[in-house]
């Protein structure tokens, strides 16, 4: 097949990349949970600078309550530097501030009190308040998109004692990607398109069709499941290089996957299992043997699912064998 | 057909197994005619190798005839009398063609398993564990050989099954040992355990021209095989003598120039560090038992290397590392790459420069394997080899 597009107009999404975090995933989170530690600690330690310094009389009543917001704030402030991405326990602050904003609202009607300090001290809580919200709505929002539809995406890397043009004519032959891609049960090449079926669990075939949409020889292939042929929309590049000192070639592949909710999306996840990674760093494996050796290796447990004695296969079918010697 | 199995921790027996198959058209299927019960067994039999399951056939020390092949195997054919190499090789990827084949990238196919506990994955082994491949072994009437090109070396008929029965395992290994002190003209090397990879190391360093070799063990009898049969000059029972002492009376305070430990993580010794040792490797805190590592270390003189031989699962404690950086000692390692002696070696069997069978004290027929373990792990009856007869 020929080339189909020129390397600038790659998907951004699937330039090398390099697995980082969202480098400010959670920071507000940390930044109110310190935040609240801080003022836990003083309520609790010094609630009588606490309540001249928001213009509150220091009584008894006053010292308790204080006393007990500082608890509250140390639960709130703890849970969230635990867990800062958690959206409950930003709502935890938002209710917090609701109860403070009330409370400064009812110090209003108290005798004894200094008008501009608790006025200083309500219009600093609301500040706060809206901060918190905000966070809150924001981390509650990406939760409840991420949970089921954060795209997996999975970059491993494996060198192959064989030159580039090898490997990139391997694997751009997709009728041989079943033969070291585990859960892939047949791939079909019809001119610009493929129909890729990976076996799920429970029997259930997941089938969609793909097209190529960079193709380099011995350099990258790229390719896209075509919209409409899948629920689980997946994409997926891999690249070869030369290995350096004469060591073969490195081949990186990155792949994406966003799945659905529902059944289908549950059955696409549990395919990777719990870790994506190690499917596909074991279907490098096998590719590797396939290439250096011409086929993949079964040891007599291997052929068989799941932990099994390294004892001779009883019955193996899907490995032409021979009669065994007497 | 017949097979020797680990049921569980200090306990195997010969089972009734189904006869081994070819399942990849590299393979060959031997008959099995000897099998050796080697000191890395009794790891997996007392339960120190992690992965083993109830069924798993044993045995890495095998030769016999080739009854099959599969249908791209050119170099072997039917009837041929090979010695196979304990680790799965290849023979094609970059660490197998560097000569390094007990670090083929291909022979494993639970690498997973091995990454997780070792980071990167060595080669796959005969009957050693699932996290080595989960292969059948060769304490059995046949085995499948996969890589039947690449690993099994032919033998002449004129030599026994006795003398080139070792090249499978322990004399490579032990001959690797000494090679990598790197031996000048004139040096002492320092050999911890006289088990068969000991006595083979101590007489791979006599041919390859250590001036002196020490041999350090607590059993007189394989002291005394030391002295006599593998060439060693001078001989340290632990026991009754202080070690440190002794060594530093034969290399003139020194220290010996290497050091081999072939013991491994089941050392013995006494004294309360050799408690608290044995009491964490109870307790799963530290699973290996470094005592002969870390005295080689420690004896080890000024500059000098510390190969090690012997087998390591997984941790160790009070590593003494302040030794190695502040005296600059090379410690080297490494599962044997059997491939590559195995032909020198075979050489220098029928120039009758070593002849490998003196360790051998036991043979017995396959269906006393169980015996032949009891007999191995507990040192009774003056036991240093025993060879199972399959055929």
């Amino acid at each position: 097949m020929s080339e189909l597009s020129k390397p600038q107009i790659v998907e951004p999404a699937l330039q090398r990349v390099n697995p980082q975090p969202r480098a400010s995933a959670g920071r507000s989170g940390v930044g109110l949970g310190v935040f609240s530690v801080g003022l836990g600690l003083a309520e609790l330690i010094a609630p009588d600078t606490i309540a001249s310094l928001i213009g509150l009389p220091k009584t008894p009543r006053t010292r308790f309550v204080l006393r007990a917001l500082g608890v509250r704030e140390l639960l709130a402030g703890v849970g969230l530097l635990a867990q800062p991405r958690s959206a409950r326990w930003l709502w935890s602050r938002v209710a917090g501030d609701a109860m403070d904003l009330a409370l400064l609202g009812g110090g209003f009607n108290q005798k004894r009190i200094q008008r501009t300090r608790l006025i200083a001290a309500t219009a600093a809580v609301a500040g706060v308040t809206a901060i918190d919200a905000l966070s809150a709505a924001r981390e509650s929002r990406q939760s409840s998109l991420g949970e089921l539809a954060q795209p997996i995406h999975v970059l491993k890397s494996i060198t192959i004692n064989r030159d580039p043009t090898a490997v990139y004519e391997f694997w751009r032959d997709f009728s041989n990607l079943p033969r070291f891609m585990d859960h892939l049960e047949s791939v079909e090449v019809s001119d610009e398109r493929s129909t890729w079926r990976a076996k799920g669990p429970a029997g259930l075939t997941i089938s969609w069709q793909a097209e190529v949409i960079l193709d380099h020889p011995a350099q990258c292939i790229a390719w896209r499941s075509v919209l409409g042929t899948t629920s689980v929309p997946n994409r997926g590049v891999v690249r070869f290089s030369a290995a350096p000192g004469g060591r073969g070639t490195e081949v990186q592949v990155d792949l994406k996957y966003d799945p659905p909710g529902g059944a289908i999306g549950a059955a696409f996840a549990k395919l990777f299992g719990e870790e994506p990674g190690q499917q596909i760093q074991s279907d490098l494996r096998r590719l590797k043997q396939v290439l250096e050796t011409g086929e993949v290796l079964c040891s007599d447990a291997s052929i068989h699912r799941g932990p099994h004695p390294a004892r001779p296969a009883e019955d193996h079918h899907s490995i032409q064998t021979k009669g065994a010697a007497q | 057909m017949k097979a020797n199995c680990w049921m569980g921790k200090k306990k195997v027996s010969v089972e009734q197994v189904p006869d081994p198959q070819i399942l990849n058209s590299h393979d060959a299927i031997i008959r099995v005619t000897s099998t050796a019960i080697c000191g890395s067994d009794l790891h997996l039999y007392n339960g120190f190798i992690p992965t083993m399951e109830r069924g798993d056939v044993l045995g890495h020390e095998f030769m016999g005839e080739v009854v099959e092949v599969g249908s791209t195997v050119t170099k072997l054919k039917i009837g041929d009398r090979v010695v196979v190499p304990f680790p799965i090789a290849c023979g094609k990827c970059f660490a197998c063609q560097q000569g390094t084949t007990s670090l083929c990238e291909n022979s494993n196919p639970n690498a997973w398993m091995a990454e997780k506990l070792w980071g990167h994955s060595p080669c796959g082994i005969f009957g050693y564990s699932h996290l080595l491949g989960g292969f059948a072994g060769g304490q059995a009437e046949y085995v499948r050989v996969p890589f039947a090109d690449v690993g099994p070396l032919k033998v002449p008929s004129h030599l026994s099954d006795e003398q080139v029965l070792f090249l499978s395992d322990i004399l490579p290994t032990g001959y690797m040992g000494a090679e990598m002190c790197n031996i000048q003209p004139g040096q002492v090397v320092a050999v911890w355990g006289a088990g068969p990879v000991g006595q083979f190391a101590i007489a791979s360093a006599k041919l390859l021209g250590a001036e002196r070799v020490v041999s350090i063990d607590r059993y007189p009898y394989r002291l005394a095989m030391a002295a006599q049969k593998a060439g060693a000059t001078d001989t340290i029972n632990y026991e009754a003598t202080d070690v440190h002492e002794a060594l530093m009376e034969i290399t003139g305070g020194r220290g010996p120039d290497a050091c081999i430990d072939a013991v491994g993580l089941e050392a013995h010794s006494h004294g309360p560090i050799y408690a608290v040792d044995r009491a964490k490797q109870a307790l799963m805190i530290e699973p290996d038992r470094p005592i002969a590592l870390r005295q080689a270390i420690r004896e080890c003189k000024n500059g000098g290397i510390v190969s090690v031989s012997g087998v390591y699962g997984g941790f160790v404690d009070t590593f003494p590392m302040g030794v190695v950086v502040n005296r600059a000692l090379t410690i080297r390692s490494g599962q044997c790459h059997a491939h590559r002696y195995m032909a020198p070696l075979l050489d220098r069997i029928e120039r009758g420069e070593i002849d490998p069978s003196f360790i051998i004290t036991h043979r017995l027929p396959l269906s006393e394997a169980a015996h032949g373990f009891d007999l191995f792990n507990k040192r009774i009856d003056g036991c240093e080899k025993v060879v199972l007869k399959a055929a």
